[in-house]
């Protein structure tokens, strides 16, 4: 494991870091979106898509974190069981919410899309119900991390079933190749470059950026959160172990 | 700039995002006062860690 992640490993310099880090990630999160809404807002019309292409600015950033997150969680997940990071369980336990918010917002999104260019808000294809099971992973998870009182064992249980849940993200990016799907096949990272005009393609690119850094920002703000409520529920049960 | 006929989706969109973005920043914020809070509270009791500076009640800091 590199140095500086076992430096991390203390909670309070995690802390300290996260108390620098933060300002300077709002600041970018929030330079970010003003360059991507003001591209959303100057971008030209699709010639088949009309002015719902801006749907588009929203959705793929929330479907593209809606998997990115999950791949966080695999990794910390990895830091649970293999090298017993102590704050690997935090960042999988804070990241969840936030890529269930995600996966909510790419499957609304993709549905307030889909009713004006297909005619249907919801069909039961590959890619949605692959998504839509994604959701219903991380609503799973959430409930896990409730259900046990322990903050260590309900880690390692959560990080078994991430593991297992990321059979799902290979399911969800190829199921467009390897099922006939409603839903178009990839057209921004493909072999042959993106089919996307640049024009198009600038502003999402920044979209991106933000809906990006923002996860970053929220993401180590829940884990400084969960140091500081695990410090209290410890000095709590230290104090009724006294008492 | 022009919506065209499928404003309604596109207006619904952006302002679905903005609700639940905005969800998700005030409950984190919230959260973080909370816990906050809770922590000043244990130390004002005299309840804190073996690695923070235990401050004996009663005791007053020099000025």
């Amino acid at each position: 494991m590199p140095m500086a992640l076992i430096d991390l490993a203390n909670p309070t310099r995690f802390v300290a870091l996260v108390e620098r880090v933060l300002p300077w990630l709002i600041g970018a999160t929030i330079i970010a979106f003003a360059i991507g809404l003001r591209g959303v807002a100057l971008v030209p019309d699709d010639y088949q898509q009309g002015a719902t292409v801006k749907i588009m600015y929203i959705h793929v950033p929330n479907a593209w974190l809606s998997t990115f997150v999950w791949g966080v969680m695999s990794v910390a997940a990895l830091g649970t069981l293999v090298w017993r990071h102590p704050l690997a369980d935090v960042a999988a336990k804070c990241a969840a919410p936030l890529g269930a918010a995600f996966t909510f917002l790419a499957l609304v999104t993709g549905s307030l899309w889909g009713r004006p260019m297909w005619g249907t808000y919801w069909v039961w294809d590959a890619r949605l119900t692959s998504v839509l099971i994604l959701f219903l992973m991380y609503l799973g998870l959430i409930a896990l991390w409730r259900t046990i009182d322990d903050p260590a064992r309900a880690g390692r249980a959560a990080a078994i079933l991430t593991l297992v849940g990321a059979v799902n993200l290979p399911i969800i990016k190829f199921s467009v190749d390897w099922w006939n799907t409603l839903h178009q096949p990839a057209s921004v990272f493909r072999m042959g470059g993106s089919t996307i005009d640049p024009s198009l393609l600038a502003p999402l690119f920044w979209m991106a950026l933000a809906f990006t850094l923002m996860f970053l920002t929220l993401h180590l703000a829940a884990m400084r959160n969960e140091i500081m409520r695990r410090r209290v529920r410890t000095l709590l049960l230290t104090q009724a172990e006294r008492a | 700039m022009d919506l065209g006929s499928h404003a309604g989706f596109i207006i619904a969109t952006y302002l679905v995002t903005t609700v639940v973005v905005a969800l998700l920043i005030g409950w984190t914020t919230a959260d973080y006062f909370t816990q906050k809070r809770a922590l000043a509270e244990l130390e004002r009791r005299g309840i804190t860690r073996r690695s923070a500076s235990p401050r004996p009640s009663g005791v007053k800091e020099p000025a």
